[in-house]
């Protein structure tokens, strides 16, 4: 369906004029959000304790806390800290790691080039696969490759994460040695990472499309397209899903912030140099400014997908573009 | 009629459904020839559709099953050619049209594309697909069509979107065109318009027309034969003129006594009361004039009609009346007060002396609510009511009055027909004991028997209890059997009004009479006369 397919993108890219005023008014209030993100963060961040008792050996004197304090501003009333903080944060200076004695910001987006990947090729792969399965499910509901669909996709959505990750460890590491247990360095080490954190979002979306597309294929269109003698694959993938989507990428959205997040526990459990064991090890450290610019990168990442999703919204759905 | 092009023989179809089966058609046969004509006049529910969709593979099998039958087309039987094999004769050898164009048209896609994909999910050449849309896009009326073809079906008028569903239903020239209540959704120039359209072309191309249609009006225009279904029987078959001068079916001669706009025209009581007297009512939305100086006055147990196409501002002149809607200047005296300036408390008093029946009943009344608490809640809005007590007595008796009786109050809406559910709407405008009640094209949902029945109780309710009726409809035969007066409105202006037979025999504005001109008769004879003026003007 080479015809149909240009026309799935084509047309729709050239006619966006209606939504870039929309972007806008969504981009300002990210910002504003963003601001009051780091406000809550910062005072919330600071409520945790005082990192010097963290980072001293146990038996360090009082004097020698006080210079750790002085040295990093942490002795200044709150609001100054504060204030301090915004100014710098305005020439995009998330201050330094008290732990690595780096740019905190640094220290993040070397942890987001690893988180980044694995959240794209989750999510590409968790999208590919559950529209494919959930639009054929659809189209044959009822069947016998519905009924085997919905019981794949209820034990993905339900199954706890943590638990298939340490058994998937047991079983393809160490039983049967095909990957790694942890770490990163070769592709391999990037198979049972992904595997993992594709189960939940894939059980979902499958179920999200399926639905979505058992309703749109009941569409008066639909009647249509078959009174034209349409095939049934351009049936579902071309007529019928673009409408379908539209609930769906509300639910992909949502399951890739997820991932943007930081598959927190997937990655500590494989060891993953990602945002989210980055997140973890700077709140229990308290390393204020790593989990300040952890948090400002992750929220911008979030914002720029929701923006992504309206666009992919206007691009799907020539009736949201006027 | 020599050898049928198409012919459908003993079909039955049963659907399977939760509440069990039903006999959706049985034994229904009938067949056309080419450059033939065929109507299939059924009332809702009647099976009218069902051996179309079953030409066409289009009943969802479950909960359907062919039960019996043949169907013969080219020496073969549809309901035995394989899945692909009749995939190929959709769209190419048989086409279908159905009554919404905006539901049936893909949202997402340019209607240029849907026409086009027409040939090339056919295997046409993309080229060629495109030369010959546009040919039909332009044969179809459709200004600009260059543009036409890279605009979404939302961008386009009704009239314009079935204008281009039947460009895309002529792409491959079939030999066959079946439409589903192709005018039903549409204003009555407009309909006239699309009818004459399809004739044109069915002169052209010498296909085959099978028109499914609740209306004998749009039979009597264009139909050569016509087939009466009623509950999955036919009952009666012939040419349109036999059976509409002679029918011998005992459903038939009902269904033509039925049909409206044959009574004796009312006449207005000169000396009753004034009750509303709105004055240079104006609304905009935008740059949009939706009401444009309109004034009017409603005596009581007077019944005023609204007529005017979609868009003209009738039902924003209800809603206006009503104060569901702000007016921008103008003023109503209702009883003397002024319903535009006053008041949020005295408001409420008077909404309860002006109820509204809408168009929808399925629609407009909770489905969740029983029709005991459907017609009771009123009562407690406006606290003047029953006696908790004797309030169920009062909700059976208002059931009766509208010709339903003491065993429905507990049911829900869905355990009833469309003609019930508006008899309860009714009922729900009644409880609160109203002078006025403004029905807003609150009998264009429902068949013609139903319709019928409906008018008559609201008329025996105009005449025993004296309620006025402001009555917004665009079914010119419906308002000349009820009102005594009426307003013709166009784009948000008053263009003629005065007592009904004025209207109906005199009729002095140009687009009243185009509007009058446009509105099929169910007798073929006096379409065929009409149509011998319009051809000599």
């Amino acid at each position: 369906m080479p015809g149909s397919l240009r026309h799935f993108i084509i047309p729709s890219i050239f006619r966006v004029t209606g939504m870039t005023k929309m972007i806008g008014q969504r981009a300002i209030a990210s910002l504003l959000s963003l601001l009051g993100l780091m406000i809550l963060v910062f005072f919330l961040s600071r409520l945790t304790g005082d990192p010097a008792v963290l980072f001293l050996p146990i038996d360090a004197t009082e004097e020698m806390k006080q210079q750790f304090r002085t040295l990093h501003g942490l002795d200044l009333p709150l609001i100054e800290q504060f204030a301090r903080y915004v100014l710098d944060l305005l020439q995009l200076d998330f201050g330094e790691s008290l732990r690595k004695a780096r740019p905190a910001i640094d220290v993040v987006l070397e942890a987001y080039a690893w988180t980044l990947p694995l959240a794209l090729i989750t999510m590409g792969l968790v999208v590919t696969s559950a529209i494919i399965l959930g639009s054929l499910a659809a189209f044959n509901v009822g069947g016998f490759f519905d009924r085997l669909v919905s019981i794949i996709s209820l034990i993905g959505a339900s199954a706890p994460d943590f638990w298939i990750a340490i058994v998937a460890i047991v079983i393809f590491s160490i039983g049967l040695g095909w990957v790694p247990t942890s770490g990163v360095g070769t592709p391999l080490h990037w198979v049972l990472p992904i595997a993992v954190l594709f189960i939940r979002p894939f059980g979902l979306v499958v179920q999200v499309v399926r639905g979505s597309m058992i309703s749109a294929l009941g569409a008066p269109y639909v009647k249509t397209a078959r009174a034209k003698g349409v095939k049934n694959l351009p049936l579902i993938f071309v007529h019928t899903l673009r409408n379908g989507m539209l609930p769906v990428i509300t639910v992909i959205g949502d399951q890739a912030a997820a991932l943007l997040n930081g598959a927190v526990i997937v990655e500590t459990i494989f060891g993953f140099p990602g945002v989210g064991k980055l997140m973890i090890d700077s709140i229990l450290q308290r390393d204020f400014n790593v989990v300040l610019a952890a948090i400002m990168v992750t929220a911008v990442a979030i914002f720029i997908m929701n923006i992504l999703i309206d666009i992919a919204y206007g691009l799907l759905d020539p009736r949201i573009r006027n | 009629m020599s050898e049928p092009l198409l012919s459908v023989r003993n079909l039955s179809v049963d659907f399977h459904t939760a509440r069990g089966t039903v006999n959706a058609v049985k034994n229904v046969s009938w067949a056309i020839g080419r450059g033939e004509t065929l109507a299939i006049l059924g009332e809702s529910g009647s099976g009218k559709s069902v051996s179309a969709n079953a030409v066409m593979n289009l009943l969802d099998i479950p909960p359907a099953e062919i039960v019996s039958g043949e169907i013969f087309y080219e020496g073969e039987d549809l309901l035995k050619v394989s899945y692909e094999k009749h995939r190929a004769l959709n769209g190419k050898k048989i086409a279908m049209i159905f009554q919404d164009p905006l539901g049936h048209l893909n949202p997402v896609y340019t209607v240029g594309w849907q026409i086009i994909e027409m040939m090339t999910a056919h295997g046409r050449p993309a080229d060629m697909a495109r030369a010959r849309a546009m040919e039909l896009i332009i044969r179809v009326g459709i200004p600009e069509p260059e543009k036409a073809m890279h605009k979404y079906p939302h961008q386009f008028s009704g009239g314009q979107r079935q204008r281009l569903m039947i460009a895309m239903a002529l792409m491959l020239k079939p030999d066959i065109l079946i439409a589903d209540e192709p005018t039903t959704a549409l204003d009555v120039t407009i309909q006239a318009e699309v009818l004459a359209l399809l004739k044109e072309l069915q002169a052209e191309t010498g296909m085959a027309l099978v028109l499914i249609t609740h209306d004998l009006g749009v039979v009597a225009e264009i139909a050569d034969r016509v087939v009466v279904m009623n509950k999955g029987e036919i009952v009666e078959e012939g040419s349109v003129r036999d059976v509409y001068h002679s029918p011998k079916h005992p459903y038939t001669k009902k269904l033509i006594d039925a049909a409206p706009g044959k009574g004796e025209i009312k006449l207005l009581d000169e000396a009753a009361p004034l009750l509303l007297d709105a004055k240079k009512l104006c609304k905009t939305y935008g740059k949009f004039h939706a009401l444009k100086d309109v004034s009017l006055t409603l005596a009581r147990g007077q019944s005023l009609a609204v007529v005017g196409e979609s868009g003209s501002g009738k039902s924003t002149l209800a809603r206006t009346l009503l104060r569901l809607e702000e007016a921008d200047s103008g003023e109503a005296f209702w009883k003397g007060r002024d319903l535009i300036s006053m008041g949020r408390s005295e408001l409420l008093g008077v909404r309860r002396q002006i109820q509204m029946v809408f168009q929808d009943p399925t629609q407009s009344l909770n489905p969740r609510m029983s029709v005991f608490s459907l017609i009771a809640e009123g009562w407690d809005i406006h606290k003047l009511m029953p006696d908790r007590s004797k309030r169920r007595a009062r909700v059976i008796e208002l059931l009766e009055q509208v010709g339903l009786s003491a065993e429905h109050v507990d049911r829900y809406p869905h355990q009833f027909s469309g003609g019930q559910r508006q008899r309860i709407a009714i009922a729900r405008a009644l409880a609160l004991e109203p002078e006025l009640i403004i029905c807003d094209e609150a009998v264009s949902a429902l068949d013609v028997s139903i319709q019928a029945q409906v008018i008559a109780l609201l008329d025996g309710l105009r005449q025993r209890l004296g309620i006025s009726f402001l009555f917004i409809a665009h079914d010119l035969g419906v308002v000349r059997d009820f009102a005594d007066t009426v307003i013709v409105m166009k784009s948000g202006e008053i263009v003629e009004r005065g007592p009904t037979a004025q209207i109906f025999e005199a009729p002095q504005h140009p687009y009243t009479q185009r509007l009058l001109a446009a509105n099929l008769d169910p007798d073929p004879d006096v379409q065929a006369q009409r149509r011998a003026v319009l051809s000599h003007a």
